[in-house]
């Protein structure tokens, strides 16, 4: 131990609330400038590794740090925020795009259900889902995931995403699997900052200028449905769909989550999603859980339907069933 | 003197402590940076790596997660698998706390402020851990009570970072207000510092309670989902954080003659001894229930253990951890282990590289093979993962040297006064 040079002076009695000794009073005033150098490189040192956070305040302007979760955003501060979005897509895509925010109509609440005796495993909805979304090209991202199973057994270990084949194969079914906007999603209670909720008409959506990417959630679903941009995305701007909703399609930023959203912006003013619009075998059926009428209510009547991993207690709003 | 007297002394000289305690703080600065050669280079060494940990991590911001081997079918890797450790160790490092107060061990007293400088130098690792894993660290504001949003009391994140915090700053007031009170040359008041340590006890179980309810709360993920989970966090922290500190111990004594009593090492192997047999005994219930059960749910620990469809990525990595547990525990129960011997050191370095397996890469890994949808997408950290994560260790390593140079002049400035006196 070094002591030698460096022990505390002794304090008197009665003088204890004297401090023992300042630094600066040390007799080896020498080892006080050689730390007072080392401290001074060492925090050099750490500047310049710490450098490439850098581009931080390049990419992150004091508007987009300082933007609150978006409920508390007022319709005033909801058109500034997506005229910096529009501005910044255009400055970093290339590509003129509207930003829109598409409310839940109220009293609707969708449900989307397979009939898993029509998919043929042909992966036209992925597709879709790829580009109406503004995914990751580089990835071939999409919110859909296909599985192809092998007659005779439901266990998910016996089927496959990777196939590479024609389709459909004789011994297979296919089995389409995307976010089941379950009705108690543990993706919601596991997010610590509430970045991602249930909207009144049953969508859980990702603010993703919120979202901090801890991964959470995507550690919590049990369906696979959460994607995380390891990166930016990449787009060429001639692909990239300008019709873009806040909650839903717009371009990821970086390090944020994202899932499948019932392509709200479409679906909320009346449209069919994406990937129901582009399946060429009719095996997809959405519709308003609320409405008696609605081909979704035809089908949880009438037909013999199921869920994914029922004994987990998610309630999914996405079913499955056979002719 | 009048009661009012009296309180206006108490008063003054509360405010003048207030106001040295910065001066106490540089001085402490000056104290913890001398030394001799063999510190110097230590320091220098533990700042380089700390330095390439830092420059790796601000690429990976600027890149994004990509740079890492993470991917969405594995989501958490090397960086999580660190926190959940180094939890362990920050909670561990207060467990020697219980036998000192509750049954008043005396010689306990002297060490468990070095238990407490654990725990800090490992919670603050834990939160580096965390900061290191997020996608968007500009972000980290939104995690703020008030400023932020945060889902209090649902999500078990939320009370993971508000424990851990709070653990920080409980450990900081006890390791403060102890060196800090020996630095003027005061008796500590209990009043001021027990029921700390005993709030610092009752934390120190939470933090790893909360910690490991972050995993086995998720029912989609059947390797993580089991109740016996949270129990074998504690018993492995009981392991881990006594193992830690009689490394520490032994290291002060060669490098600064900083004797401990033999006692506390002797209990800590008591502890040691009955934890670590718990633990395997917990280890081995679960795994029965696992292979004899058979199924989806043991499909994770199939993988873990003996490679599934071609896969083996974590093999190797499992019966590491297992042969090190094992051996670790044989060698804490020879007699020699209760002597400062040998076979105590590797005793003690064993367990600890065996639990930083098991509830690391061992325990974060096997809970995304298979995924959701029964996927295999295997894992081996990126090496800008482990350039960060010896970062962050070595961040760790140098504060603990500073808070334990401190400590160490502290207590030896006050052993020549005694001798004096
Ligand atoms: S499927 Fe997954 S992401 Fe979708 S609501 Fe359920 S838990 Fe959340
Ligand atoms: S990744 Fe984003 S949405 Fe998911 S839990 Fe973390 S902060 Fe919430």
């Amino acid at each position: 131990m070094t002591t030698d040079n460096t022990s505390p002076q002794e304090p008197h009695d009665g003088e204890y609330l004297k401090p023992l000794l300042p630094i600066l009073d040390q007799h080896s005033t020498r080892r006080t400038l050689l730390k007072t150098a080392g401290a001074a490189l060492g925090l050099a040192a750490f500047g310049e590794a710490l450098s490439p956070l850098m581009v931080i305040p390049e990419n992150v302007s004091v508007d987009e740090f300082l933007q609150q979760h978006y409920k508390e955003l007022t319709d005033e501060d909801k058109k500034k925020v997506f005229a910096r979005l529009e501005a910044e897509t255009k400055e970093r895509f290339g590509a003129d795009v509207t930003i829109t925010d598409s409310k839940p109509i109220p009293g609707v609440r969708f449900a989307y259900a397979i009939n898993v005796s029509k998919c043929n495993g042909n992966g036209k909805c992925m597709e879709a889902c790829n580009k109406e979304n503004n995914h990751h090209r580089g990835v071939d991202q999409s919110y859909i995931r296909v599985l192809e199973m092998t007659k005779g057994s439901m266990d998910m270990e016996n089927g496959s995403t990777t196939y590479d084949h024609t389709v459909p194969q004789d011994d297979k079914f296919y089995l389409p699997v995307q976010c089941q906007q379950c009705d108690n999603p543990p993706c919601v209670s596991a997010c610590p900052i509430e970045a991602t909720w249930k909207e009144d008409d049953g969508i859980v959506v990702v603010d993703y200028n919120w979202c901090i990417g801890c991964r959470y959630c995507e550690a919590a679903c049990p369906y696979h449905a959460r994607r995380f941009n390891w990166e930016l995305p990449e787009i060429p701007a001639e692909e990239v769909n300008p019709n873009q909703g806040y909650l839903s399609n717009r371009i990821r930023p970086q390090g944020a989550m994202e899932k499948c959203h019932f392509c709200l912006h479409r679906t909320r003013e009346g449209r069919a999603p994406a990937c129901q619009e582009a399946c060429p075998t009719g095996a997809r059926v959405f519709g308003d859980l609320n409405d008696p009428d609605s081909a979704i209510n035809y089908v949880l009547k009438n037909k013999r339907v199921f869920v994914l991993k029922e004994e987990l207690g998610t309630k999914p709003s996405f079913f499955y069933f056979f002719d | 003197m009048t009661a009012n007297a009296r309180k206006k002394r108490n008063v003054a000289a509360l405010k003048h402590a207030v106001r040295s305690y910065p001066g106490f703080l540089w001085w402490g600065l000056g104290q913890a940076t001398n030394g001799g050669l063999g510190f110097y280079v230590w320091m220098i060494v533990l700042t380089a790596i700390a330095l390439v940990g830092a420059n790796a991590w601000a690429h990976q911001v600027a890149r994004g997660m990509i740079v890492t081997n993470m991917t969405d079918h594995v989501s958490w890797g090397l960086y999580i698998a660190n926190f959940t450790f180094g939890v362990g160790l920050a909670a561990g490092g207060v467990m020697m706390v219980i036998p000192a107060y509750l049954y008043d061990d005396e010689d306990m007293h002297k060490v468990v402020i070095i238990g407490e400088a654990v725990a800090i130098a490992a919670i603050v690792m834990c939160t580096l851990s965390v900061l290191v894993d997020l996608g968007r660290p500009d972000r980290f504001w939104h995690l703020m009570p008030v400023i932020g949003r945060v889902n209090w009391p649902v999500s078990m994140l939320t009370w993971d970072v508000i424990v851990l915090n709070g653990y920080l700053v409980i450990n900081l007031h006890i390791v403060g207000y102890l060196l800090y009170m020996r630095y003027l040359g005061r008796k500590p008041n209990p009043k001021w510092y027990v029921p700390f340590v005993f709030l610092s006890i009752i934390w120190a179980i939470s933090i790893h309670t909360v910690t490991a309810f972050l995993y086995c709360g998720l029912g989609g993920r059947p390797f993580w989902n089991t109740a016996l989970l949270a129990p074998r966090f504690l018993a492995s922290a009981f392991v881990s954080g006594p193992a830690f500190i009689i490394l520490v111990m032994r290291i002060l004594r060669i490098t600064t003659g900083f004797a401990a009593p033999p006692k506390p090492a002797r209990t800590l192997i008591q502890i040691i001894r009955v934890a670590m047999t718990i633990n395997l005994v917990m280890l081995a219930s679960e795994l029965f229930t696992l292979f004899y059960t058979g199924g989806a749910h043991g499909e994770s620990a199939k993988y873990l253990f003996f490679g599934s469809h071609g896969h083996y990525g974590l093999v190797p990595w499992i019966w590491t951890a297992i042969a090190c547990n094992l051996i670790g525990t044989g060698l804490f129960f020879m007699p020699d282990a209760l002597e400062r011997s040998n076979t105590r050191i590797a005793a003690c370095i064993l367990c600890i590289v065996g639990i930083w397996i098991e509830k690391g890469m061992g325990l974060i890994i096997p809970g995304f093979i298979p995924s959701t949808l029964h996927e295999i997408v295997e894992y081996t950290p990126s090496l800008t993962e482990w350039k960060v994560t010896a970062g962050i260790w070595a961040f760790g390593f140098l504060l603990l040297t500073v808070l334990l140079k401190l400590i160490t002049t502290v207590f030896a400035a006050e052993a020549h006064k005694t001798e004096i006196a």
